[in-house]
């Protein structure tokens, strides 16, 4: 009985077409949304995971990574005295203009590492060294600072352009995490940030650290908290952290909770209402069986072996379809695009659910379908 | 052959049946008492909208009746549940229906193959029994055709070899011949008649095609709800 399931289910191409397509496009468009959200929102807290630090100290009342509350330079100190704590040190991060040899300005967010260890410090160069950054006005940028600010022509290693009217000189070129409000990056040391800024009371931004060796991170961070009354977060908190406000303040939650959302009822609007149809189409063809003596649960698992099949298939063309799109459009960073397998796993959940429930309308349909149908 | 004094195998006493309710109920069967023999060929005959599919539908346990009784093969089929009959159904019936109903996207051997299916036979020998059949109604060179390649008569011979390769003990054919032009209806009504009608089955023909009256044994008259007069056919050759 499976193989005569199958064979209505492919015999009549059209159908099988139009089925598989709504599919395939439902679940393309799913997937292809939750991977963009997914995506930006890993964009969002890029200023945490571009640093690659375990633990980060400031202003208990942070709301998000990019919004420095400034705290007093004491701080690392008492952070380092904290038991427990391996190392700590400051991180200079505000914004400044930049004004390029061509007349133009650019606003951007400047980084000041530490300068003995440049901990925080990007993990891959494209260009240069990022140990130059010990040199007389050296600033490193990363491959979307170039791209903003005019592209490789403009900006390359031995650029010069001026900080708050100071000299700045490139000297590597970082390749990062694309950031979600893309403002361009420039990373220097510690006191030269503070140079190239207008003075200010508080400047120590952030206290980057790093619990010791066999002690979880959220013990450390709880330690600090405690004993110097600064917030301290894990990377992943303040990951979060960052997301959650994002999620918040800016709509993006709302329009794309609201796009996947529609992605998802339409999606499986069409997919349901075109198998329910498939089903009432062939329900003469059901009739038929059932007066030959086929039971109401033989033609329930036809139908649930139909819809599964044709789900599935939808569910691996949209899915390849979504990576594709991925793939070509996201290559390079330059488009926020992060599938994950959870959101496979959960779409598949969904479109399980989904086949489900309208083989099951359709069974409902069978069950009460009189086989007297095939008489007329 | 259709001797009275052996029981019937199909024995309706009573059987009343309405369709919807309150002002626009229809009473469609009001009492209907009939029996057919084994090995014989009933025509059912009456006007169109008198009843007639109602009740092959009610004799096939299709459709519940709401007074009356049916027994078949003398199991009370009418007490019987829903399930047990549809089992039942299966086991003992084969239908030929005015419209062929014949799955589209089978070809003609698997379709005649799905009554063996449905008895959980494995598809491999369900398809060479189905091929055997299909030489039997003439189509031993079509088995592997679709319906939609093939006649409205071509069709319908599918169609008899399906409803009889289970070997059922009554086969039921709601106007056969219907869908047909005449000499094609003439010659199906052969071929029911010739592979059909066997000792140990019984085949209820209901028509209003008066061209092929005489292909039956015995003609009943469906009038108002009841089966009004019961004449036999007299028929050359017929033993
Ligand atoms: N499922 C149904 N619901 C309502 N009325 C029905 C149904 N089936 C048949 N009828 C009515 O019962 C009457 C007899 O129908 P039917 O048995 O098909 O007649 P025949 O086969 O003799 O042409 C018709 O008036 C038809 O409209
Ligand atoms: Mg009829």
């Amino acid at each position: 009985m499976n193989y005569i399931a199958l064979k209505m289910l492919f015999g009549d191409r059209a159908k099988y077409l139009m089925l598989l397509c709504g599919l395939t496009f439902a679940m393309m468009l799913i997937v292809q949304q939750g991977s963009i959200f997914w995506g930006l929102m890993i964009w969002s807290q890029s200023s945490v995971s571009n640093l690659n630090v375990p633990i980060w100290v400031t202003d208990p009342g942070i709301a998000q990574v990019d919004e420095v509350k400034p705290i007093a330079d004491t701080a690392v100190d008492r952070v380092r005295s904290v038991p427990g704590v391996e190392w700590a040190v400051p991180l200079y991060k505000g914004l400044l203009r930049a004004r390029l040899s061509n007349g133009e300005y650019h606003q951007i967010t400047l980084t000041g590492l530490e300068s003995s260890t440049l901990i925080g410090r990007p993990a891959e160069v494209l260009e240069g060294r990022i140990e130059d950054l010990r040199q007389p006005d050296a600033v490193v940028v990363d491959q979307w600072t170039v791209e903003r600010m005019g592209g490789p022509e403009v900006i390359k290693i031995g650029t010069i352009f001026e900080l708050n009217d100071k000299l700045a000189r490139v000297v590597a070129i970082a390749k990062t995490q694309k950031s979600f409000t893309n403002i361009p990056v420039v990373y220097t040391t510690y006191e030269r940030a503070l140079r190239y800024v207008p003075r200010e009371r508080r400047t120590l931004s952030y206290v980057l650290a790093k619990a010791k060796d066999g002690l979880p991170a959220e013990e450390v961070t709880a330690r600090i908290q405690a004993e110097t009354g600064l917030g301290a977060f894990t990377s992943e908190q303040f990951g979060w952290k960052t997301v959650r406000w994002v999620l918040k303040n800016t709509g993006i939650g709302v329009n794309f909770g609201t796009t996947i959302l529609l992605g998802f009822i339409v999606g499986m609007a069409i997919a349901s209402q075109t198998f329910y149809l498939f089903t009432v189409e062939n329900l003469r063809q059901f009739g038929a069986l059932k007066a030959m003596g086929t039971s109401t649960a033989t033609l329930a698992r036809m139908i649930l072996l139909q819809a599964y099949t044709v789900g599935l298939a939808g569910y691996g063309l949209g899915v390849g379809l979504a990576s594709l799109f991925g793939y070509l459009a996201a290559r390079g960073g330059g488009l926020p695009f992060v599938e994950t397998w959870q959101l496979l796993v959960l779409v598949l959940a969904a479109l399980l659910a989904i086949c489900t429930f309208s083989a099951l309308i359709s069974i409902v349909k069978l069950a009460r379908l009189e086989p007297a149908i095939v008489f007329r | 052959m259709t001797t009275p004094t052996q029981p019937a195998a199909v024995r309706a006493r009573g059987v009343v049946k309405s369709f919807g309710h309150g002002d626009t109920q229809v009473m469609v069967l009001k009492g209907i008492d009939l029996d057919i023999y084994q090995g014989e060929m009933l025509l059912l005959v009456g006007e169109s909208g008198g009843g007639k599919t109602t009740l092959l539908s009610a004799l096939a346990g299709i459709l519940d009746i709401d007074e009356g009784h049916i027994d078949v093969l003398g199991i009370p089929l009418s007490e019987l549940p829903a399930r047990r009959r549809t089992q039942f159904r299966g086991e003992t019936m084969g239908f030929i229906y005015q419209q062929f109903n014949l799955l589209q996207a089978l070809t003609a051997a698997e379709n005649v193959a799905v009554p063996l299916l449905i008895q959980n036979l494995g598809r491999r020998e369900a398809v060479r029994r189905a091929r055997l059949m299909l030489e039997r109604v003439g189509l031993g060179d079509r088995t592997e055709f679709l319906p939609k390649n093939l006649s409205g008569g071509q069709q319908q011979r599918i169609a008899i070899a399906r409803a009889l390769v289970n070997e059922p003990r009554l086969l039921i054919c709601d106007e056969p011949t219907a869908a047909l032009d005449g000499p094609n209806g003439q010659k199906i009504m052969e071929l029911i008649r010739e592979v059909g009608r066997s000792p140990d089955r019984c085949v209820v023909v209901v028509t209003h095609d008066s061209r092929i009256f005489n292909f039956g044994d015995r003609i009943a008259h469906l009038t108002d709800g009841r089966i009004d007069s019961i004449d036999s056919i007299a028929r050359e050759g017929t033993a």
